[in-house]
């Protein structure tokens, strides 16, 4: 009798378990197994010194996710965000360092200016992108990847391949380790840009002609939408926020440098991918872009904490995404099953 | 294919209905309680049918009643859930397609199942490559497709890459891919959708002399006209089930849309009261650059329904699209609600009141991978009735487009679903209603109930004959001449990018309409 029973209990909790799967995706189910396991691995991992630390970690990636999901909205995709987080950090802090050396008494007037001009300069790069999908209608991969290149070009060119040096502490103290209420600089922005994009997304037009051309830009088309200007403007606020994140990744390094972003383009698709955005366009949730690149930041954390080694580190992420879309795909069969 | 024939030998019998009747000869295929279950869904429900050597059987049945899916279990794509096939008498599992073609049995399914990339030829014999010494015998191959092509009349060259083909002649490779082996039993899923009368007509060619050498055919068609042309039998699916089986000769408009829908319909076409005020559309000798539109003046008046009828290709869409400014002009004028729309976009277009409804949904209609409600309003979405600002007014859209989909009988009625999981008839429903969230002057339909049910048809043009009532204009562009002949008021017949000719109300006749469909008049 009593085996009886908790045989019927355990097929209950197999269907509740199957349902939740269904209903919410691998995401969130990975991240709770992901910090089960490391809490169990490293005492520190569950410390708040160490989540405040993760979410300082995951802010930029998150930032840039935010953008590259717009973009994958769309049907495309970006390559150059590296690229644009070099170019901004460069060119920020050669015209911090330079207005600071003229003028060393006031520090704001350069941090003012150093941002204008990397912000300027990392939106450029996605203006251009916009410019040639948009009007000239080249693929998404070859312009991106073709812009990655130039970008990465004018970064080490400008730096000679050197770090730039001479950025006023305050902007480093502000930004990068500077914080409030036990969050630093970089969260409360990530946060900011978060509701940001989600409000763009889910409540403006904009956001609704992103998933419209992404869907089918014909029809999008034929229902009046601007469909180069939509996909234009998905490109130059994807640029907008990895600008963003590359002034933060700047005031955190204390420099400017060429090679900050290479492993960005990738990570951030990943980040997307693992939150369910289609790579065919169309689909995405924002708040699930934000899991996507808090569950890379905890697994980089919790195998840096319990000692892992960095090699198998890079590994492990490539079995995560492999195993994530094996997951999905198993899910849109189980929901098709599952359906009335 | 090695000793020149087309086709298997097949034993001398009398004409199909004799040999049935009299119980002598084998059916070629037979089905005894057939069943194939979805989740959710019967779609086959203990379904006998047969199929005698020389016969063409036409599966006729709604979206939905079952059809595919009974040929797909007879060509071994798909699997029963319970019930039997007998192949000439004996018992026979079709485990794959492969199996199937082994015993002569080969479809061409609604979706075809070419690779893009590769030849003609190469695709005729993909899976049984020929070859030499152990490697691929390319120029045999070429010669041999080429040979079947032309035995088989179709006028293709077998080096050509696919994806420059039209649908038309696919859909011919296809065919001649199911005649590459020996053939006993043909199976054809609405193989005149996308075909011209010409096209067709050399199609129905190949199926008599296919049907002479005693191949049986099993021929699904929508189109009424198609089973007098070229049935010996007919059996009417419904819901999944087989509703009746009856000589060709037997079967009339009126008994077949019963049986199909399940109920009399006494009344398919709204009778329209013809009230013309004033023009709204006005085309002036107009031209398109790419030459599809030649001179064309057309002007549609609000309180009537206007036709443009024609072959497939003959232009009388693109008359529609240029003058919606998806076309660029090389000549002529356009004038909408009084004024010059030339270069206009569409975007301007729906501003002034132009709602045009694309032919093809999936193409160009709607975005499958969201919802009713984001398709619905689309079109809409910068006006005051669902956006202040830039911001969306979420709840008033979703109160519209609710209260529209009840008017239209969304089913299941669910605006959150993705557009793409519905079916062809209720797909239509959500792109016509992206047509009523905003104030129109003038309706274009380009094939409005194209692959849609009976029932959706009906209502459809229930909706039209409304909105014309209502004060609009309405231009209807159809291949379906029923559509021409019984819901306009007048009517344009297009012939190769020219207007032929001109119908007032009560000229419009099939003789009438169908004389000007080939030739200029002289
Ligand atoms: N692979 C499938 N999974 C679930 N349901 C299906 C599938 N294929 C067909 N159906 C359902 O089976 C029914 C019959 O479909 P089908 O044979 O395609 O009809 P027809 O060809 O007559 O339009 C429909 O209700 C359809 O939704
Ligand atoms: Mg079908």
């Amino acid at each position: 009798m009593a085996e009886r029973v908790m045989e019927r209990q355990a097929q209950g909790y197999e269907q509740k378990l199957q349902q939740i799967f269904v209903a919410v995706g691998v995401l969130p189910i990975l991240l709770v197994v992901a910090v089960v396991l490391f809490s169990f691995m490293s005492d520190y991992f569950l410390s708040f010194n160490n989540i405040a630390n993760v979410l300082r970690q995951s802010s930029y990636l998150t930032i840039v996710a935010l953008g590259q999901m717009v973009v994958m909205v769309t049907a495309g995709f970006d390559l150059s965000v590296g690229s644009t987080l070099a170019v901004t950090s460069v060119t920020s802090a050669l015209a911090m360092s330079g207005i600071a050396a003229g003028n060393p008494d006031a520090p704001w007037l350069a941090i003012g200016g150093g941002v204008v001009v990397g912000f300027a300069c990392g939106l450029s790069v996605g203006i251009i992108n916009g410019l040639g999908v948009a009007l000239l209608s080249v693929s998404p991969f070859i312009m991106t990847l073709g812009m990655a290149s130039v970008g990465f070009c004018a970064a080490l060119y400008l730096t000679a391949g050197m770090p730039v040096r001479g950025i006023p502490y305050e902007f480093a103290d502000t930004f990068g380790s500077g914080g409030f209420l036990g969050l630093k600089a970089p969260v409360w922005v990530a946060l900011v840009l978060f509701i940001a994009v989600y409000l763009l997304m889910t409540w403006t037009r904009f956001g609704r002609h992103f998933y419209a051309v992404g869907g089918n830009i014909k029809a999008a088309a034929l229902s009046g939408v601007n469909t180069r200007r939509t996909l234009f403007l998905a490109y130059a606020i994807c640029a907008a926020l990895t600008s963003i994140a590359g002034l933060l990744l700047t005031a955190r390094m204390e420099t400017g440098e060429a090679n900050i972003g290479t492993s960005m383009p990738l990570q951030s698709i990943a980040a997307c991918v693992i939150a369910g955005v289609s790579l065919r366009g169309g689909t995405g949730k924002v708040p699930y872009v934000v899991l996507g690149a808090l569950f890379f930041g905890v697994v980089e954390n919790g195998m840096n904490v319990s000692g892992v080694s960095s090699y198998l580190q890079i590994g492990v992420t490539g079995l995560i995404l492999i195993f994530a879309a094996v997951a999905d795909e198993f899910r849109r069969r189980l929901s098709a099953r599952t359906k009335d | 294919m090695t000793n020149g024939s087309l086709y298997r030998e097949v034993p001398p019998t009398a004409p199909a209905g004799a040999a049935l009747k009299g119980g002598a000869g084998l059916p070629l295929l037979r089905t005894e309680g057939l069943c194939k279950h979805y989740p959710g869904v019967d779609a086959l429900v203990d379904v006998d049918f047969e199929l005698a050597p020389g016969e063409v059987h036409v599966l006729f049945g709604e979206n939905g009643a079952g059809k595919s899916t009974l040929i797909s279990i007879l060509a071994g794509a798909n699997q029963p859930t319970r019930g039997q096939v007998y192949a000439n008498g004996e018992p026979a599992t079709l485990a794959n397609v492969r199996e199937a073609r082994a015993r002569g049995i080969s479809a061409v399914f609604q979706e075809f199942s070419l690779v893009p990339q590769l030849t003609v030829a190469e695709n005729l014999f993909l899976g049984a490559e020929p070859t030499k010494h152990g490697l691929l015998d390319r120029g045999g191959e070429i010669k041999r497709a080429q040979e079947l092509l032309e035995r088989l009349g179709f006028p293709l060259r077998a080096d050509r890459q696919v994806q420059y083909l039209s649908r038309a002649e696919q859909q011919m490779v296809e065919i001649a891919k199911a005649f590459r082996s020996d053939l006993s039993v043909l199976i054809l899923d609405e193989p005149t959708a996308s075909l011209t009368e010409r096209e067709t007509e050399s199609l129905f060619a190949l199926i008599a002399q296919a049907k002479a050498r005693g191949v049986g055919i099993i021929y699904i068609t929508h189109r009424i006209a198609e089973i007098r042309r070229i049935a010996d039998r007919v059996t009417v699916l419904r819901d999944g089930r087989k509703v009746g089986m009856m000589d060709a000769a037997h079967a009339d408009e009126t008994t077949l849309i019963q049986m199909m829908s399940g109920r009399p319909i006494s009344q398919i076409f709204p009778k329209v009261k013809y009230a013309p005020a004033e023009v709204v559309l006005r085309a002036e000798r107009i031209s398109t650059e790419d030459g599809s539109v030649r001179d064309v003046s057309i002007e549609v008046r609000s309180g009537e329904i206007v036709g443009i009828a024609g072959l497939v290709g003959c232009g009388k869409s693109e008359v529609a699209r240029a003058c919606y400014g998806l076309l660029p002009l090389a000549k002529g004028k356009v004038t909408f609600a009084g004024q010059d729309v030339r270069g206009a976009t569409p975007r301007r277009m729906l501003d002034l009141g132009f709602s045009y409804l694309p032919p093809d949904r999936h193409k160009e209609g709607l975005v499958l991978s969201r919802s009713s409600v984001e398709n619905v309003s689309l079109p809409a979405l910068h006006l005051g009735a669902f956006s202040s600002g830039i911001f969306l007014k979420r709840r008033a859209e979703r109160q519209t487009v609710s209260n529209l989909a009840r008017e239209l009988q969304l089913h299941p009625f669910d605006i959150d679903r993705d557009v793409g999981t519905f079916s062809g008839g209720n797909q239509q429903k959500v792109l016509i209603g992206k047509m009523l969230t905003r104030e129109v002057k003038l309706f274009v339909f380009d094939e409005p109930t194209v692959g849609v049910d009976v029932s959706t048809r009906v209502s459809i043009y229930q909706l039209i004959a409304q909105l014309c009532e209502g004060g609009a204009a309405v231009l209807v562009i159809s291949s379906d001449l029923p559509e021409i002949l019984h819901l306009c008021n007048r009517a344009y017949v297009m012939f190769r990018g020219h207007v032929q000719v001109e119908l007032q109300e009560g000229q419009i006749t099939e003789d009438r309409v169908l004389s000007h469909f080939f030739e200029r008049a002289a």
